[in-house]
């Protein structure tokens, strides 16, 4: 074979490309030819810069992306008691998955314990049932935590679990600085989309930056904080407004941290982002590739961010629920590798596929297997994964990015307006006037407005409906769980050293009280002594006080 | 129902469940054909919704949940209607798989709305359900 030339070989000459390949051969790479299915040898990149790991990131935060490592195959899980979901855990490790994700059910998301009135007949239904330290053990048990990387989707009363965790890693002798993992805790999407709220914002705002400043200090290789458009997608907004609001989330969590005396370059780098990947191909890659823009700039520009990790927007994603169907289940197969596909070809981090009976309960295990296939079938046998940011410099993908970027910016230019100069202060704004709801629940309503007038087709839902057996395999999470999570529940109680755990909580309400105090060391402390979550949540509630939601339509 | 003939239905997500999507793209079909739509929010409770459907003279009660916790919290409405000594009719909506809905309308929910369900069929089956009241 003759060497190829730099025009056959699709090599660009410029010196941008020449200092990008630079870092590109430096790098490690995964062990396999970088060829087509039928031989045909394929260079890293095509077209022009910036290349992948060079400001603003457009083309991927690293210079080598999926070449040196795939994307993380983050698969989330959790049901009934947490001995269930620790199996599911096992599961996935064994089949190839290599990270967890903790689903957790109603009332440990809004911080409740399983043995509250809130409680009836959601124990273990949506995800895993934790009241104290001893379920947060059996999750984990049997796993070596500073081997895997674990995420934790909760918010209102993450510090408490993201205090479980660290108390549960330290009997398996396991320090803080070893724990590798993400919890979730973004609040904000909270009050605009998902609706899983505690406190108001503002001292809610304050537990997460004290979580920040926690992690910041004892915990280098955790993310703090997983600022969330997903939830705001499947809520109903468009693939603009899940940018716009997640990427505003981001900044006003970054003004908040600064205003509490937290350098930016200490924590902007462990900052993540989780989006949504919706079955409009074109629209998703365009919007990833305009989130990697937008946030560099931002984060340097506006914020004067000066390490590069501060600038790099890295993203989990999830494929699309609220895209599946009841109708015609097995279609939804091919929905989630389109959107698998988008994910990839957007250059995420992790990703989670969601299962074809998902439109209707928790996914059956063989369900959850098919999901994590079809993830793998796209980043071992189309190439996907082999060419960093293969759609780059295609006139519809980079209008699209430009695009997505118009819209998002005008967004920003509301909220500043709103926020007189903060963007932090125009999203308390916006949360308080109703902005965030009613903007998604008119997109919502819009969006279903197509479907019923047949402009907008939903195979199996409106159109090609003929083929539904009718058959649905439906996970029941039966009334065990919760029976099991009470008695255990009341055991616990019984058993404890009341004294302890009501001086412990005493200490966390006093922490609360004192802005000068950081939350996570009395939370950590009350939690090892059984105190429930439900009682850290209202030890710090007497402070706090709860949000309700004004019902706006 | 009012002088007007026109339909008053309560709408609320009873319990923790907060997906209020659907409910809220309902509240506007209802709107839209013709009903008074009033709105309580999220977390509410059984006492909640009957204290609104007493004060508002409600004909209809619309609940729409999406945790799988329908069998539980769906038969309680059912009940505490029935304790107030009302007869208005519960309409559960949301994620309700097949073989759940005979077991709630036997527990006395009087219409169940899955997934797909057309603007048009939604707005009928309340009228349906008001009329038959």
């Amino acid at each position: 074979m003759t060497a190829p030339t730099s025009s056959d070989s699709g090599r660009p000459d410029n010196p941008a490309y020449a200092e990008w390949r630079e870092r590109y051969d430096a790098a490690n790479l995964r062990d396999k030819p970088f060829e087509t299915m039928s031989g045909v040898p394929v260079e890293p990149i095509y077209g022009d810069g910036p290349y992948p790991g060079e400001y603003p990131y457009t083309r991927g935060v690293y210079p080598t992306m999926y070449r040196s490592r795939l994307w993380t195959m983050r698969m989330f899980a959790g049901f009934g008691t947490a001995e269930d979901t620790n199996a599911r855990f096992k599961d996935i490790l064994r089949n190839g998955g290599n990270g967890l994700s903790t689903a957790f059910d109603m009332p440990t998301l809004m911080g409740r314990d399983s043995d509250s009135p809130w409680a009836l007949g959601e124990v273990g239904h949506c995800g895993v049932a934790v009241d104290t330290l001893a379920d947060m053990r059996d999750l984990f048990a049997d796993i070596d935590l500073s081997a895997v990387s674990t995420s934790m989707t909760i918010n209102g009363p993450a510090a408490v679990i993201l205090g479980m965790y660290i108390a549960v890693a330290e009997e398996k002798g396991i320090a803080p600085d070893q724990l590798a993992g993400t919890i979730q805790a973004d609040i904000f999407k909270e009050y605009q989309a998902q609706k899983e709220y505690i406190y108001p914002p503002r001292p809610s705002v304050r537990i997460i930056t004290d979580m920040i400043q926690y992690t910041s200090a004892e915990m280098p290789r955790w993310h703090p904080l997983s600022i969330s458009g997903y939830h705001i997608r499947e809520a109903g907004s468009t693939a603009a407004q899940e940018l716009a609001f997640t990427l505003a989330n981001g900044f006003a969590y970054v003004e908040a941290a600064t205003a509490a005396g937290v350098d930016v370059d200490e924590f902007a780098g462990r900052l993540s982002f989780f989006f949504n990947s919706h079955s409009d191909f074109f629209e998703e890659i365009g919007k990833f590739r305009a989130a990697r823009r937008i946030w560099a700039r931002w984060m340097k520009e506006r914020y004067g961010a000066q390490k590069e990790r501060s600038m790099l927007c890295r993203f989990h994603t999830q494929t699309a629920g609220v895209s599946l169907t009841a109708q015609q289940p097995e279609i939804n197969i091919a929905r989630v590798a389109i959107q698998a596909l988008a994910g990839a070809l957007g250059g995420t981090q992790s990703l989670h596929t969601d299962s074809y009976d998902e439109a209707l309960a928790l996914p059956t295990e063989k369900a959850a297997r098919i999901a994590l296939r079809t993830q793998q079938i796209v980043a071992h046998e189309t190439g996907a994964a082999d060419v960093i940011d293969p759609l780059g410099g295609a006139p519809y993908v980079e209008w699209m990015t430009d695009e997505m970027e118009r819209q998002a910016e005008a967004i920003f230019a509301h909220l500043d307006d709103i926020g007189n100069g903060s963007i932090l202060e125009g999203v308390y704004a916006g949360i308080e006037s109703g902005y965030f709801v009613g903007e998604i629940a008119d997109s919502a309503y819009r969006f279903e407005r197509e479907v019923n007038n047949g402009n907008r087709i939903i195979v199996g839902v409106n159109d090609f409906t003929d083929g539904d057996d009718g058959e649905q395999h439906i996970l029941r999470i039966g009334p065990e769980a919760e029976e099991y999570q009470r008695k255990r529940l009341a055991d616990i109680k019984l058993e404890r050293d009341d004294d302890a755990v009501a001086a412990a909580l005493d200490a966390v309400t006093a922490a609360a009280a004192d802005p000068t105090v950081n939350v996570m060391p009395p939370i950590i402390a009350a939690v090892k002594t059984y105190a429930t979550l439900e009682e850290v949540v209202m030890a710090m509630e007497k402070v706090f006080g709860t949000y309700v939601e004004k019902a706006v339509l | 129902m009012s002088d007007a003939g026109q339909i008053r239905i309560i709408l609320a997500k009873l319990g923790l469940d907060g997906h209020d999507r659907g409910i809220k793209v309902v509240a506007r079909i209802l709107r839209d054909a013709g009903m008074e739509v009033i709105y309580l929010g999220l977390r509410q409770t059984t006492d909640s919704i009957i204290a609104a459907a007493e004060q508002e003279d409600a004909d209809a009660i619309g609940l729409s949940m999406h945790n799988a916790s329908h069998m539980t919290l769906a038969p309680a409405m059912v009940k505490a209607v029935e304790a107030a000594e009302l007869d208005t009719p519960v309409i559960v909506g949301g994620i309700i798989p097949d073989e759940d809905l005979q077991p709630l309308r036997d527990a006395g929910v009087a219409v169940v709305l899955g997934p797909g369900a057309s603007a048009e069929e939604v707005a009928q089956a309340v009228r349906d359900a008001v009329a038959s009241a």
